[in-house]
């Protein structure tokens, strides 16, 4: 009964994302026929098929790395954002709330301002993240209140600020001919600049954060209850806390530092989510994942073909997910408590 | 048998009670009363292992609490808090299903086996109907009752319940009594707080007194529970209400 109930909403969630993996190739500047689409990909295969080289080029070279970044990156940001959610008992956190892509954002423009490589660049994103991260959840769970909730949500809200002085510190430090346009580009989220050779520093740490949120997703259940209740269910809650939130903070801190900060989705597709297959962890997270994915695929589609010059990711992802956010407040307020 | 000798409980900043020495044997029910702020809630998570004692030793048959394992003490003595208002609206039979945990490792799924126990709690309980619905969904009542499946799935030797009937009406004040009794006969060992020395009388074989830190008096129930010592314990007036064979105290 309970696996009948949640199968339409994975169906959907599978559909969302076969939609996006099909507008994502075929639509744009050089459309794409879908029988080109399937030829191209049967030649993949090792099929012998007559395809123009121009159609394969645009779809192996030109749009393959941006549409498997657009899905590492959106399952990356809806697994975070559903983990966060989770692990601070509070539907209104997500990676960017939390500070986690303000402070990757500060370690990676720090890491373009040194002229470091991606790897570094990477890396320090990643310190960046976890550091922010650390810094909202101490701070909030020393400020003694009534409202734990507000008070994470505010902090967050603060140390992003401080890292968001620090980001611009860097800008306004960095070379306004060669540095700076990268930062600003980057700051606002793209995939544009995305080529085969990222899609491997992006797609490690994303694998390995994504499958060690999976793993735990059962034991995330009995993470989202108060503290002690969970450990009297057993569960050593400190360990795992620290293993979600730096597997979480990992796969945020990758997708920052290769496609910049796009805003949002970590909070919009674990709701979109939960409406289709509820509240369980163990369904919730590979559903928030197909669709973070899915949903990402589509807005890139759309931040690609809307305008005569390309959108940047974050201005679109932002346009969808304030009016949610305030939707969201709205309905939640009842259940607070 | 859970017990704790010589117990000084307290927080890292401050000593909430000194010299506590309590029993709970399987089979047994032990009612905690005591005024608001009287550290009834500090002795049972320091009794549930949450908090270690300052001094003296938390024993669980024996051996050390400190020393069994999170989950290890999971499988022992099941904890049902206070009801609250949950964030995501989990099906009830998630939630109880919850309560196998400490049956699984890290990774484990639950098994066919944890979705039977889960589904015997529920009904043990007579609240199977509710087992689809969202635990946001029903009243706080029933989600008293759904907590005590969760600990039943735990299938512990001890339980130990927060306040089980502050938020209940009348009826199921009597019910959760009722239950409290029944897991005794069935062997377990049961300490519960309560604000209400009538439902200490109802459902406890021995009481403990608490008031502001200090124990007041720990024995077989009827003997511990006058009206003098409640004076005492409340430093309010209690009278006192007999019959041929029950006893009743009112707040005065």
């Amino acid at each position: 009964m309970k696996i009948r109930r949640s199968v339409p909403g994975f169906t959907i969630a599978v559909c969302v994302l076969l939609g996006g993996l099909l507008a994502a190739f075929t639509v744009g500047r050089y459309p794409v026929g879908l029988g080109d689409l399937v030829n191209v990909l049967a030649k993949v295969l090792g099929h012998r098929t007559d395809v123009s080289p121009a159609v394969e080029s645009v779809v192996l070279q030109v749009r393959g790395p941006r549409v498997v970044a657009a899905m590492l990156v959106g399952a990356a940001l809806a697994l975070a954002g559903t983990a966060f959610q989770g692990l601070f008992r509070n539907p209104l956190v997500s990676p960017d709330i939390l500070g986690a892509s303000s402070g990757a954002a500060l370690g990676a423009v720090v890491g373009i301002y040194l002229s470091l490589g991606v790897l570094a660049i990477q890396a320090i994103a990643f310190g960046g993240g976890l550091i922010a991260v650390a810094a909202v959840y101490v701070i909030g769970s020393a400020v003694r209140s009534r409202d734990p909730i507000l008070v994470l949500v505010l902090t967050g809200v603060v140390v992003g600020a401080l890292f968001g002085a620090g980001v611009g510190l860097v800008k306004y430090l960095a070379d306004p001919y060669n540095q700076l346009p990268a930062m600003t580009f980057w700051l606002l989220g793209s995939l544009s600049a995305i080529a085969t050779a990222d899609l491997i520093p992006l797609f490690g740490p994303i694998a390995v954060g994504a499958i060690v949120l999976i793993a735990l997703r059962w034991r995330m259940n009995v993470m989202s209850l108060p503290e002690e209740e969970a450990r009297a269910l057993g569960v050593a809650t400190g360990p795992l806390r620290i293993a979600i939130v730096a597997a979480a903070t990992l796969v945020t801190s990758a997708s920052v530092a290769a496609s910049g900060i796009i805003g949002w989705v970590g909070l919009v597709v674990p709701h979109l989510a939960r409406s289709l297959v509820g509240p369980d962890f163990a369904r919730l997270l590979p559903a928030a994942a197909i669709l973070g994915g899915g949903y990402l695929l589509l807005i890139d589609t759309v931040a690609r073909t809307m305008a005569q010059v390309e959108i940047p990711l974050g201005i679109l992802t932002a346009v969808i997910g304030t009016p949610f956010f305030i939707w969201l407040l709205a309905s939640m307020q009842k259940t607070w408590s | 048998m859970l017990e704790g000798q010589g117990l000084t409980i307290g927080y890292p900043d401050r000593v909430v009670g000194v010299g506590l020495d309590v029993r709970l044997a399987k089979g047994e029910v032990l009612a905690l009363l005591g005024p608001n702020g009287g550290g009834k809630t500090t002795l049972l998570k320091t009794l549930l292992g949450l908090l270690l004692p300052k001094a003296g030793e938390v024993r669980l048959d024996g051996r050390a609490l400190s020393s069994h394992s999170v989950r290890e003490r999971a499988r022992h003595i099941a904890y049902v808090p206070q009801t609250h208002v949950a964030t995501f609206a989990f099906p009830v039979e998630a939630v109880v299903l919850m309560g196998r945990t400490a049956h699984g490792n890290l990774f484990r799924r639950p098994t066919a086996k944890d979705r039977e126990v889960a589904a015997a709690a529920l009904a043990h309980l007579g609240i199977a109907p509710l087992a689809e619905r969202p635990y946001t969904m029903i009243s706080g009542g029933e989600r008293q009752l759904v907590l005590l499946a969760r600990a039943l799935a735990q299938e512990p030797q001890f339980i130990v319940l927060d306040e089980p009937t502050a938020s209940l009406d009348f009826g199921n004040q009597g019910k959760v009594m009722r239950e409290i009794r029944a897991l005794a006969a069935s062997g377990h060992g049961v300490l519960f707080t309560t604000h209400d020395p009538n439902h200490a009388l109802r459902a406890a074989d021995r009481a403990f007194l608490l008031r502001g830190g200090e124990q007041l008096a720990e024995g077989p129930v009827k003997e511990v529970l006058t009206q003098e010592r409640l004076e005492t314990l409340y430093g309010a007036r209690v009278h006192k209400v007999a019959d041929a064979s029950e006893i009743a105290f009112l707040p005065g």
